[in-house]
């Protein structure tokens, strides 16, 4: 009995150490549409992806102020992109200087 | 006053003394303003891409061909819908008038000249086409697709003048 209960407590601890352990990585979109970006996902961590997904009949991009990453987006495409460093990271549209929004990132 | 206001928006679209009739433009009229601004701007930016060797006009240029034909495709795939005949009017030709004349004295200049005065047109052209847009063709227009997309116009358009304005102060 007792060696029943071990295994138990050791399962239950197993299950527990495995819940505790990393996130699964979330994936998000962000549409572009009518000259502007969306609105971005609150809660992201390293290792989510966004999604841009252009809506509009032009080219946009989505660029980071800090190079940290440059995504071309012709009209009516999307593309993805792998979150790699925590922080807050202002973006806007290379074209369009007023389309901008900023991504919070967590470890 | 609106008459007025009408009146000295389609004035200064043209930015040329030419008079015109007072009473807001139909669609079909409107259709044309609004392709002819996109025509005469894609034609500046080809000038601008044989001409100039500055990568940020390059840049700029390639932006303005790439989007204003983008709109422009968007307006003809909607007339062709609504079964419009854009109509050639007073405002359109003197768009166009205008267009030759500054494409002229812009084949003259070279280099750093060309350069600051391309782009010193590209302010000024947007700055009166999304007066325009605000002050009377959007207003004057009927049909609610035609009135959507010449919204989305402005919107394009005023991002325009941004980077154009931003541009400008660059290449000082």
């Amino acid at each position: 009995m007792p060696k029943l209960l071990s295994a138990l407590i050791a399962g239950g601890l197993i299950g527990l150490a495995l819940l505790a352990g990393p996130v699964a990585a979330a994936e998000y979109t962000v549409v572009l549409n009518n000259m502007q970006f969306g609105p971005t996902p609150a809660g992201l961590h390293v290792g989510d992806v966004i999604v841009w997904q252009n809506d509009d009949f032009l080219r946009h991009t989505a660029t980071a102020r800090d190079g940290s990453f440059d995504i071309d987006l012709p009209p009516h495409t999307k593309a993805p992109l792998t979150l790699t460093k925590a922080g807050t990271i202002a973006f806007f549209c290379k074209f369009h200087p007023g389309m901008t929004g900023t991504l919070t990132v967590a470890p | 006053m609106r008459r007025f206001l009408i009146a000295l928006s389609l004035a200064a679209l043209a930015s040329s003394g030419v008079a015109y009739a007072a009473d807001a433009p139909n669609d079909a009229q409107i259709a044309h303003i609004a392709y002819t601004a996109g025509v005469i701007d894609i034609s500046a930016a080809q000038q601008a891409l044989k001409k100039s060797h500055n990568p940020k006009i390059i840049s700029f240029a390639e932006e303005m061909a790439r989007d204003h034909k983008a709109v422009n495709d968007q307006a003809l795939a909607l007339v062709k819908q609504l079964g419009v005949t854009p109509e050639d009017n007073a405002t359109s030709e003197a768009l166009n008038k205008g267009a030759k004349a500054e494409a002229a004295t812009l084949a003259k200049l070279n280099g750093a000249a060309f350069d600051k005065a391309y782009i010193a047109n590209e302010v000024a052209f947007h700055k009166t086409v999304d007066s325009a847009l605000s002050d009377v063709l959007i207003p004057s227009a009927h049909n609610a697709k035609l009135k959507a997309l010449l919204k989305q116009g402005l919107a394009l358009f005023t991002e325009h003048l941004k980077h154009a304005e931003m541009v400008a102060g660059e290449i000082k």
